[in-house]
């Protein structure tokens, strides 16, 4: 049985306080729960619907309509490389080929340490410093084959 | 050329409070106070500022359309879930000017009667949630927000609120059903957001860049703000140029700048002496314009879609004569069959048939029909369907099949 740290109750209480209404937590919620737990799995969306009171589909209905609430489990490291119009201009396709040839699995697996996973993403907004790619909370920006290679090994020692 | 939005976005420390407040910040927040709702809303009618995410409807109007007497709370909130393709001015703004916009959405709620807003910031911008969140605490701590604005009789609370990864939350109506913590799909208008909105309260979404202009409006007058541009786009903008130039990034330029005047000067001619082949003026999903198209043609909104294109978000993208348009296209053409709702079938099935049609026309393995098909299939998303995504999609696609028809032929058998 899944339960939010102590710590994650205060911040569940404090994203409840800003909304007149507690299903616009929601999604914020969801997102503390994948902090929390990894991934919106089954038994995290039974355990937030409890929690707030609607039915785990309900939960996972608005769950899967939004990218970064992830549906599956990802490695430690999720590289997710923009392959939109500024990032392709500048290359994006042979960092993916060197992050595939890096890592040895295709996107959207993870690697047998659980270390790392790969996968495409659309437009960060980051479109001067293309290709940019984020892995969490962090932009990699003006990147190349060489630059990707760099980071990745970076990454793994981290 | 004036510096209206990026006045301070390079000085240092220009983030924290005591900085900002040194630089004059919140100053005409405390003049505003003294201002009645009316005459905020008036002075923002009379500087001609218009939406800055994309449509470019007049700000001022859309704040007027708020019932003062609906016996609901009114909502301001910001969108700041920038996702248009090539476009980057709004975090600009989100990551080094964080109190100018806390500023502009204080002044706004002033003239909405507001007293509860967030700040719906795109998911993937976790790494600007500190940013604001840090701004948002010094700004409680030094009582510009929360019980008593300043020291006044106005209550206002302002709340990040982080999306969670859909380029179409957007679009307003979209935003607002997130908001509430449903799927974010548009709703059908009327009614609009200004009488029913987040939780069926009148409600003005208003984008970063509109937001952070209004401190500068109340300061200064509409009517200052009104003499700098054309007749009908008023004011300065944002434009986010990437692609082939030397020098990518956010410029601050007043309407109806030249548009090759802002490539060749601002972003430093095209990379690497190559030539100009095309330009998509503001975000992935306006009309793309042809080198030749691009002499002559303003920065504003009107010369702009008299060109054919639109201003849009100012997210301009730049192709050098290397690029070939049909994979350009097909790029474009997937990001808007992954950003389909799904809610309407001319979009989510029209956005998929166009993605795969230009995927084979890309691999070589398109029939000359297909041209025509594609075509077709963009009649059918058009105007068809609840919100703009397919439109979103049909622009660059007719745009692109009518003015470099040639390349699409000869990539199909």
């Amino acid at each position: 049985m899944i339960q939010f740290s102590e710590e994650a109750q205060r911040s569940y209480e404090r994203i409840l306080s800003h909304y007149p209404e507690k299903r616009a937590a929601l999604v914020p919620v969801l997102a503390l729960a994948q902090r929390e737990f990894g991934w919106i799995s089954q038994e995290v969306a039974e355990y937030v619907g409890g929690l707030m009171g609607y039915p785990p589909a309900d939960v996972l209905s608005v769950a899967t309509f939004y990218t970064l609430l992830r549906k599956k489990p990802v490695g430690k490291y999720h590289l997710e490389l923009c392959r939109n119009v500024s990032c392709w201009l500048m290359g994006t396709y042979p960092c993916a080929d060197v992050i595939k040839e890096k890592l040895g699995v295709d996107r959207s697996q993870i690697t047998p340490d659980g270390k790392f996973s790969w996968d495409f993403t659309e437009c960060l907004a980051s479109c001067d410093t293309a290709p940019v790619m984020q892995v969490g909370d962090r932009y990699f920006e003006n990147l190349s084959p060489e630059r990707v290679r760099e980071t990745i090994e970076k990454l793994a020692n981290e | 050329m004036n510096k209206i939005l990026l006045a301070n976005t390079d000085k240092p420390g220009q983030k924290s409070i005591q900085t900002y407040r040194e630089r004059n910040g919140y100053k005409v927040l405390e003049k505003a106070l003294g201002m009645q709702p009316a005459t905020l809303v008036e002075e923002v009618k009379t500087s001609g500022l218009r939406g800055r995410g994309g449509a470019g409807f007049p700000t001022g109007m859309k704040w007027s359309f708020v019932p003062r007497n609906s016996g609901k709370p009114t909502y301001l909130l910001c969108n700041a879930d920038e996702s248009e393709p090539g476009t980057f001015k709004d975090r600009l703004l989100l990551e080094r000017d964080p109190h100018l916009l806390i500023e502009g959405m204080a002044i706004a709620s002033l003239a909405l009667e507001c007293h509860l807003s967030y700040i719906y910031m795109r998911g993937e911008f976790g790494f600007l949630e500190e940013v604001i969140e840090t701004a948002l605490d010094e700004a409680y701590k030094a009582g510009i927000l929360g019980p008593s604005v300043m020291g006044r009789d106005f209550a206002l609370d302002i709340h990040l609120h982080m999306g969670a990864g859909a380029y179409i939350c957007g679009e307003e109506t979209s935003l607002i059903e997130s908001l509430e913590g449903y799927r974010g799909y548009p709703r059908i208008k009327p009614p609009f957001p200004a009488t029913s909105g987040f939780l069926a309260s009148p409600t003005v979404v208003n984008n970063v860049e509109t937001l952070c202009a209004v401190p500068w409006i109340i300061e200064h007058g509409g009517a200052a703000y009104a003499a700098i541009g054309t007749e009908k786009s008023k004011g300065t903008k944002l434009f986010s140029v990437s692609g082939h130039v030397a020098k990518p990034g956010v410029y601050e330029v007043d309407m109806g700048y030249p548009l090759m005047d802002f490539i060749n000067n601002e972003a430093g001619g095209i990379k690497d002496g190559r030539k100009l082949k095309a330009v998509i003026p503001g975000g992935s999903s306006v009309p793309v314009l042809t080198a030749a198209e691009c002499e002559g043609v303003l920065l504003d909104y009107e010369s702009l879609m008299k060109a054919g294109s639109m201003l849009g978000s100012g997210g301009m993208i730049v192709f050098d004569e290397t690029v070939s348009m049909p994979a350009a296209l097909s790029v474009i053409a997937d990001f808007y069959a992954h950003e389909s709702c799904g809610q309407c079938t001319p979009c989510r099935e029209g956005t998929g048939w166009a993605a795969k049609l230009l995927r084979r026309m890309v691999a070589g393995e398109g029939k000359r029909s297909d041209i025509d098909l594609l075509l077709k299939v963009v009649d059918n998303m058009e105007g068809k369907t609840i919100c703009p995504l397919a439109d979103a999609d049909v622009m660059p696609i007719r745009s692109f099949l009518t003015k470099f028809r040639h390349e699409f032929e000869a990539c199909c058998n």
